[in-house]
């Protein structure tokens, strides 16, 4: 698997890692719903598919990126910076 | 009379072989049973013979999107232990360990079960110090565990690297003695005569596209071969948990799928007599009765619904298995595989009644559920039967995260890369 860093060009998966579901969204911080959390926490969506997800570039320019992902053919559908990425979700 | 036996296999040699019975009937799907299971793996078809067996509950389909035992039960690398540090997964395991012990006599099928031992390698002083507490923990709850000094390994595992200068010198280990293997297809095929012989309906080829419901409650399947309607269904399918709870509606669960590889060489003499496992790295191993070397290391650590894995975890495991055992550095591999693993939050497998009335989910086993495949059946069977959980496997329901109670034996968090 090659992944096409915004910085470096197309890279090696081995200069990534994994940094798990980029759909979450962490609850207001003085919320103590104990439901709210639970779920934030544990539970995941865990498509079969194009999957939105956190890599870090940490054995290239180090930079957090979030990569959509076919699941099951591993097709790198696009790349973003993650703080772009970020930014953007907030209302 | 047993149907395997000495006896019967001298009668049917005499008779040209013509005699012998399919292993299980091929029966058209009835419109309704007391108890539907999806997933015809270890977990579905083990729970099926124990409703039946145990419980009285004959009147069970199990229903495969395939054939029976071709998904994780068939691509394992049929490791058994009970070697785990929390009392929950210590009783929980070691039911299953009595369960194998007598599997081939229940089910009149050969498992293959070897209590060969199962030794975790130490390399440095306080690894070997957290394996005594971990085999303290054991005895403390009547399992056995040895701590085993470098002699000791050096005599489990002729060939292995005892050399100082190793990347990761050897400084003891850990095993379990009673802990071993079995021959994971037999595992699967047993379980599903056994259950078809006490009128278990297997059905294969039967993809599971929705659940029926009658208001909230889940009340039967839509299959490929047709509606199947049942007061309770039960969900055993590993790593496609996500996907197939999704065609009830839930999308939400403690659970990620990824992928795990195994490989296999070609035949040797035996060299390696125990299961055992690498420290330096992730690594466990084992001599098949064939020869062949069988073994594997981490997840590809990324999701993956693709039973296929990559190459940078072939090449670690390659590596850390040659580091061990420089002798074998030309020995061929055969094969490698994956398969998908419902890796659990917290690491532990879920065993519970829900998420919808009607419904019961067996799940979360990451990539430890072959040996559990006898005590899971027992639990979810009782927790099917009764509507509520097995004194053992209590602690395993799904709302233990929401009451704060993750049995996490590695002490990782919720992050399912790690377990």
């Amino acid at each position: 698997m090659r992944i096409p860093c915004p910085f470096c060009g197309l890279r090696d998966g081995v200069e990534f890692s994994y940094q798990g579901d980029a759909n979450r969204t962490r609850p207001d911080p003085v919320s103590v719903d104990q439901t709210v959390w639970n779920d934030h926490v544990f539970n995941r969506v865990n498509t079969r598919g194009v999957h939105r997800e956190f890599w870090l570039h940490n054995h290239g320019c180090r930079a957090h990126l979030v990569v959509e992902r076919n699941t099951v053919t591993h097709e790198i559908v696009s790349v973003a910076l993650a703080r772009q990425f970020v930014l953007e979700r907030k209302p | 009379m047993a149907e395997y036996s000495a006896w019967q296999l001298l009668k049917h040699a005499f008779t040209g072989n013509t005699g012998w019975k399919e292993a299980w009937r091929k029966p058209e799907p009835k419109p309704a049973y007391e108890v539907v299971i999806v997933g015809g793996g270890g977990h579905g078809l083990s729970t099926a013979y124990y409703l039946a067996k145990e419980f009285g509950i004959r009147n069970v389909a199990v229903v495969d999107k395939g054939v029976l035992g071709q998904g994780n039960v068939g691509r394992n690398t049929q490791a058994i232990r009970s070697n785990y540090l929390l009392p929950e997964n210590q009783h929980f395991y070691e039911l299953s360990m009595d369960l194998w012990e007598g599997l081939s006599q229940e089910l009149n099928y050969n498992v293959m079960f070897s209590q060969r031992g199962v030794l975790n390698i130490a390399h440095h002083p306080a690894q070997l110090d957290q394996f005594a507490r971990r085999g303290n923990a054991m005895r403390l709850n009547g399992i056995d565990a040895e701590l085993y000094t470098r002699a000791d390994v050096a005599r489990a595992l002729p060939g292995i690297d005892m050399s100082p200068t190793a990347r990761f010198p050897i400084h003891g280990g850990f095993m379990q003695k009673s802990a071993g293997v079995a021959r994971h297809d037999a595992v699967a095929w047993g379980y599903a005569r056994a259950a078809d012989r006490l009128g278990v309906d297997l059905i294969e080829n039967a993809e599971v596209l929705e659940f029926i419901k009658d208001g909230d409650r889940v009340a039967g399947v839509r299959t490929t071969r047709g509606e199947i309607r049942a007061s309770k269904v039960a969900v055993a399918v590993a790593g496609s948990t996500s996907e197939v709870m999704r065609r009830a509606g839930i999308d939400r669960l403690p659970i990620e799928s990824h992928v795990l590889q195994a490989f296999v060489t070609e035949s040797l003499k035996p060299v390696i007599h125990t299961v055992a496992t690498y420290g330096g790295g992730h690594l466990y191993f084992s001599q098949t009765d064939k020869g062949s070397i069988l073994f594997g290391g981490d997840i590809d650590g990324y999701n993956s619904w693709a039973q296929r894995g990559n190459l940078p975890v072939v090449e670690d495991v390659m590596a850390e298995m040659v580091t061990l055992f420089p002798g074998l550095a030309r020995v061929r591999l055969l094969r490698s595989w994956g398969g998908i693993m419902d890796m659990s939050m917290d690491g532990s497998p879920i065993i519970t009644a829900g998420p919808l009335p009607g419904m019961y989910l067996n799940t979360g086993w990451c990539y430890g559920g072959f040996k559990a495949i006898p005590g899971s059946g027992l639990c979810f069977a009782h927790t099917i039967a009764k509507d509520e959980p097995h004194r053992l496997s209590a602690p395993f329901t799904l709302d233990r995260f929401q009451r704060a109670y993750a049995i996490d034996d590695k002490g990782q968090g919720p992050t399912p890369k790690w377990h």
